[in-house]
């Protein structure tokens, strides 16, 4: 059975617009997921819905967000939120805003233990000292006395997987967490979060626009398009046979650094008229234009 | 320290010290005015009225400062005058702070209609003109320090919560507030632990120079005729006894008046070095 389900879920903005059309997915506990689109295909949102972190302007419409068995939009808030927090993590994409620029390190992370696991602070700080050294930190000690703006780019992404990973959640949602980081950083922290992953037997919701990437890390991945899911599919059969034209044109599209005479390749007019085509037919069919 | 951080340091280092000299002296002057004012404060004597300072000729011994018109001493109102001025400064500077920090807070975190209320208020608020608004207040609320200090409070609220409602809206927006969102944070919790120490050296600011604006607003309706009762010795009141007789004896107004100029100065310098210390990206 899956650990999270995703059913018919029907995203819109407050003032009209939709951000996402019927999506159903499931992820398998300590199953990797790729969510792959083009900006503004709804991918973020996704996982936003499942933490209940929408921004103020959109709301859910319909559909079932059923974690772990029980559907989180039939809950009270404060059920929720406890729900959420309690099997569910978030890996930001931006290490520099998601850290508290004014708090050290320290009860940054051990707050979460404090908070979910209601651990004491000492127990707490332990732990969080192993995370650290878990995630290669050098020196625990002397960072978790450290402001955020004391600490890299790299540095500061290491500690928030610390974090995700602290209370030992069942689900992490990451949001592009390598998109901020410069190359040769981004390789080390996706190996870093398939460690963690893979010790911590965490299913792991992972966004991205980078096909390469989620080609390395996840075992399937989900293509949308305009918040509407063009294909479903292991990450094997993938990447040896796309089954929708758009996903093709997505592939192909992708840089090969083995030809550096190829160029960049964009998806055909053709690919995309006939996916608009394709998701104002479908928005007929739901009744709402 | 050899990178600009430092020098930066440096330099507010000693506008910090020299304001926060300039202020100790006046708790200093405030606390033990009774014991160190050479003079009664509230004394007549019109035999000795418009004595000049020590240095000038015709002055009398024991008035270092020289007396006003009706022969009290400047020096001991001013030293008397240290503590209305200190009293208004720290008692309406905080409680204008906490009622304006709380609701700036509350508008530029929790959103929706809680911020339309707010912000609405605040519009409406800022288009009395203030001045003439607590002169209003005062005459109908009748005078007295403690009707000052609720005119400063009720005038000056909107000046911490525009600014804090922006900031708080800023920071609000940030992914920390998400994940502890995420972690199951509630509001009050997120407010007070994640956003407000963000927003503490704007705070903070803000407080120090507001102290300063209150001992100007205390001045200005001194100077009005609607502060404390015109026995009373304070700094607007000197300043506008002082004017009708400039041209005879202008040390009662000057005296009065650079001892205002260096306190509102003080206290706003003292804010920009609080800043600082406050702010860890700059520690």
């Amino acid at each position: 059975m899956s650990y999270l389900e995703i059913d018919r879920l029907t995203v819109r903005l407050k003032g009209g617009g939709t951000l996402l059309r019927a999506v159903s997915l499931q992820v398998a506990a300590g199953e990797v997921r790729g969510l792959v689109g083009e900006s503004g295909a709804g991918k973020s949102m996704i996982g936003k819905a499942v933490l209940g972190i929408l921004p103020r302007a959109a709301e859910v419409v319909s559909g079932r967000i059923v974690l772990d068995g029980v559907d989180l939009l039939t809950l009270p808030p404060a059920e929720r939120r406890r729900r959420v927090g309690a099997s569910c993590a978030l890996i930001p994409q931006d290490p520099l805003t998601a850290l508290n620029p004014s708090r050290r390190i320290g009860p940054q992370i051990t707050d979460r233990l404090v908070d979910i696991l209601r651990w004491n602070r000492g127990r707490a700080e332990g732990r969080a000292r192993e995370l650290l050294a878990e995630v290669h930190i050098p020196d625990p000690d002397r960072v978790m006395r450290c402001y955020p703006h004391e600490l890299s780019g790299g540095m500061r992404q290491r500690i928030l997987i610390a974090s995700a990973f602290a209370a030992e959640p069942k689900l992490i949602v990451a949001d592009e967490p390598t998109t901020a980081l410069d190359v040769t950083v981004q390789k080390q922290i996706l190996k870093l979060i398939k460690e963690m992953q893979l010790r911590h037997g965490t299913a792991l919701l992972f966004v991205s626009h980078d096909l390469g990437v989620v080609s390395k890390v996840c075992q399937s991945l989900t293509v949308l398009y305009a918040g509407m899911v063009l294909e479903d599919a292991g990450i094997g059969d993938f990447f040896r046979a796309p089954r929708h034209p758009y996903s093709a044109a997505l592939l192909a599209a992708t840089p090969k650094y083995t030809d550096p005479t190829a160029g960049l390749i964009p998806v055909p007019e053709a690919v995309l008229a006939a996916v608009r085509a394709e998701v104002a037919a479908a928005d007929r069919r739901a009744g709402h234009v | 320290m050899l990178d600009g951080r430092g020098a930066v340091r440096r330099r507010a280092g000693v506008r910090l010290w020299l304001s926060a000299l300039w202020l100790g002296l006046l708790v200093g002057a405030a606390l033990l005015a009774p014991w160190i004012a050479p003079k009664d404060p509230l004394a007549q004597d019109l035999f000795l009225g418009r004595l000049p300072p020590f240095w000038m000729a015709g002055h009398e011994p024991g008035y270092h400062l020289g007396t006003d018109s009706l022969g009290r001493d400047v020096l001991s109102r001013i030293l008397h005058g240290a503590r209305i001025a200190l009293v208004v400064a720290v008692v309406a500077g905080s409680v204008t702070c906490l009622l304006g920090a709380a609701l700036g807070l509350m508008a530029g975190y929790l959103r929706g209609w809680v911020d339309v209320v707010i912000s609405r208020f605040i519009d409406i608020w800022m288009a009395f003109p203030p001045v003439l608004f607590s002169i209003l207040l005062i005459a109908v609320i009748g005078p007295g320090l403690g009707s000052i200090i609720l005119a400063i409070v009720i005038i000056d609220w909107t000046r911490f919560a525009r600014v804090v409602r922006a900031e708080a809206m800023a920071q609000g927006a940030m992914d920390y507030v998400a994940s502890a969102r995420v972690a199951g944070r509630g509001r009050i919790g997120i407010m007070l632990r994640e956003i407000l120490p963000n927003v503490m050296p704007t705070i903070v600011v803000l407080l120090t120079l507001e102290m300063g604006i209150a001992v100007i607003v205390e001045a200005i309706l001194s100077f009005v005729n609607l502060s404390i009762s015109t026995d009373d010795p304070t700094w607007g009141g000197m300043i506008a006894e002082g004017r009708t007789s400039v041209h005879q004896a202008w040390w009662v107004l000057v005296f009065p008046l650079v001892t205002l100029f260096l306190t509102v100065l003080s206290f706003s310098q003292l804010g920009e070095g609080l800043k600082d210390r406050f702010d860890p990206v700059l520690r």
